[in-house]
């Protein structure tokens, strides 16, 4: 795989940043996974995207989320780190400018406990 | 309260009917309260009833030869096969007419604030009036209102049979075509009251939501004022602006103070200040309203919004931008 400069910068920011440090993501256990279904729903991430598990909305813009967990990369370019997941969900346009996938703000707990969520996503 | 940023709190919004205490049985207003009265009443006395009968017919299987003779004598059978029930209906029937006789509303007194609303096939229009009947203010799918004050509706519907309900704030009230029915709702506090057609009324009926927001009356007062078409302002909005007449949106829906005076979907001229998208059923944010522009299909099925696969991203980030700045 190439790396692209922006995407370099944008792995830079993740890695230096005092942004990567806010999202350092928690242990995966079971309650930050439960935490980041929820948040997943309430902010209406499946107006874009089918999420497993949830019947309804099942948005078709963006890929379903199923086996996030198994993913090697975010959205075909981005390493799926916990801490890069995070940072993607919550602002995805800064990381792959030009994305569909919005900034949606979120707090920092969100975005970790979301990660923590799609990282929980295998197949079975 | 905060009421022009999005429902944060609420994630279900398409579930009205969710949550403890039931909205159904947790009344917030005077026209909502008699309502649960009567059925807290109703389960009480059916209760009681269903012992009754339970215990007679535990007396008629088991009880001695000469309880089962009296159970079933002609003075027992007047009593309560006839005695019984004449009362006990009757004044039901009387004691639950006066309870509920003010809450279906006859023509304006001029002490109500007063509001038309009319069904869509699946969702809302929202036309304030002022106190002699002549419009205002329009807007969709969300309804503004005072708290400790009658709310009149004038309910209509454009197409087929609806039904307004917001459990909290009042009764349920059909919305029939070619009539205008009335219905007195209320609020006693701030706060956000989920609705729901509640008459079927073809596909995404069940997603055809609407959401009461409550304010004291200076907050109230500060909303009203505050009803203004926003400016357009930066490019990224002006290209949005741009897009809305040039992609069609236009030709279905209104944005005042700009060309589009589409009529067959929602007025859109304060869609960024509501709390919810698509009829009351999502938290309204940059990713739900991206998410309904784009393949609303999805969100909505049979909706009568058409989807925008067409979109590149940059088109729909403008578009999401202009609608969002619609305050
Ligand atoms: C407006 C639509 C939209 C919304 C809302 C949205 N996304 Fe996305 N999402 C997309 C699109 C489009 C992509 C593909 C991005 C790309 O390839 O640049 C995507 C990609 C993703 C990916 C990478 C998927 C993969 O297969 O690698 C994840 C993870 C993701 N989104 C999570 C979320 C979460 C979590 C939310 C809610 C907080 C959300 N999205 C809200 C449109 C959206
Ligand atoms: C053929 C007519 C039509 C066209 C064209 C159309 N819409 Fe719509 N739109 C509707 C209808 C009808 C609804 C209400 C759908 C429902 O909730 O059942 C709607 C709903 C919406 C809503 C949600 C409003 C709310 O309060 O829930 C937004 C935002 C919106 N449209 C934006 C757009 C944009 C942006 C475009 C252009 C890209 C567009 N529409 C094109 C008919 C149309
Ligand atoms: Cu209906």
């Amino acid at each position: 795989m190439r790396f692209t400069g922006g995407m370099i910068g944008s792995m830079a920011v993740l890695l230096t940043g005092c942004d990567a440090a806010a999202l350092r993501p928690a242990a995966a256990d079971g309650a930050a996974i439960a935490r980041g279904r929820e948040a997943a729903v309430r902010l209406g991430c499946g107006a874009c995207h089918v999420l497993p598990g949830v019947d309804w909305p099942r948005g078709r813009v963006g890929p379903a989320l199923s086996e996030m967990g198994d993913r090697a990369l975010i959205a075909g370019r981005l390493p799926n780190r916990p801490d890069i997941l995070a940072h993607f969900v919550r602002d995805a346009p800064a990381l792959l400018p030009g994305s569909a996938m919005p900034a949606l703000p979120m707090r920092d707990r969100d975005a970790t406990d979301i990660a923590a969520w799609l990282g929980s996503l295998h197949a079975d | 309260m905060q009421t022009d940023g999005p429902l944060h709190h609420d994630a279900d919004l398409a579930r009205v009917l969710d949550g403890w205490p039931p909205p159904v049985l947790d009344p917030a207003g005077p026209y909502s309260e008699p309502i649960t009265v009567l059925a807290w009443a109703l389960l009480i006395g059916g209760t009681l009833v269903l012992a009754l009968v339970l215990v007679a017919l535990g007396v008629a299987l088991f009880g001695s030869g000469r309880t089962k003779a009296r159970l079933g004598g002609e003075k027992a059978i007047w009593i309560f096969g006839v005695a019984c029930p004449v009362v006990v209906l009757t004044g039901l029937l009387v004691w639950g007419l006066t309870l509920t006789s003010h809450l279906s509303a006859g023509l304006p007194t001029g002490k109500e604030m007063r509001v038309r609303v009319i069904g869509e096939m699946w969702w809302w229009r929202v036309h304030y009036l002022d106190a002699v009947g002549r419009e205002t203010v329009r807007d969709a799918n969300e309804l503004h209102i005072p708290t400790g004050i009658p709310v009149l509706l004038e309910l209509q519907s454009a197409d087929v049979i609806h039904s307004f309900w917001v459990p909290r704030l009042g009764g349920k009230m059909d919305m029939v075509p070619g009539r205008t029915n009335r219905l007195l709702i209320q609020a006693d506090r701030p706060g956000i009251y989920k609705g729901q057609c509640a008459e079927y009324c073809g596909g995404p009926h069940a997603l055809m939501g609407f959401i009461v927001i409550a304010h004291d009356p200076a907050d109230f007062a500060r909303w009203r004022a505050s009803r203004r078409p926003a400016p357009i302002a930066g490019d990224l909005v002006a290209r949005g602006a741009r897009l809305f007449d040039t992609v069609g949106c236009a030709a279905c829906h209104t944005v005042r103070g700009t060309p589009a005076d589409g009529m067959a979907g929602p007025d859109l001229t304060h869609v960024g200040s509501r709390g919810t998208i698509g009829a009351g059923i999502l938290p309204n944010n940059a990713g739900t309203l991206a998410g309904w522009i784009a393949d609303s299909q999805a969100i909505k099925p049979g909706n009568r919004m058409p989807p925008y696969r067409q979109l590149s991203a940059d088109d729909l980030r403008a578009l999401t931008a202009y609608m969002a700045s619609r305050r």
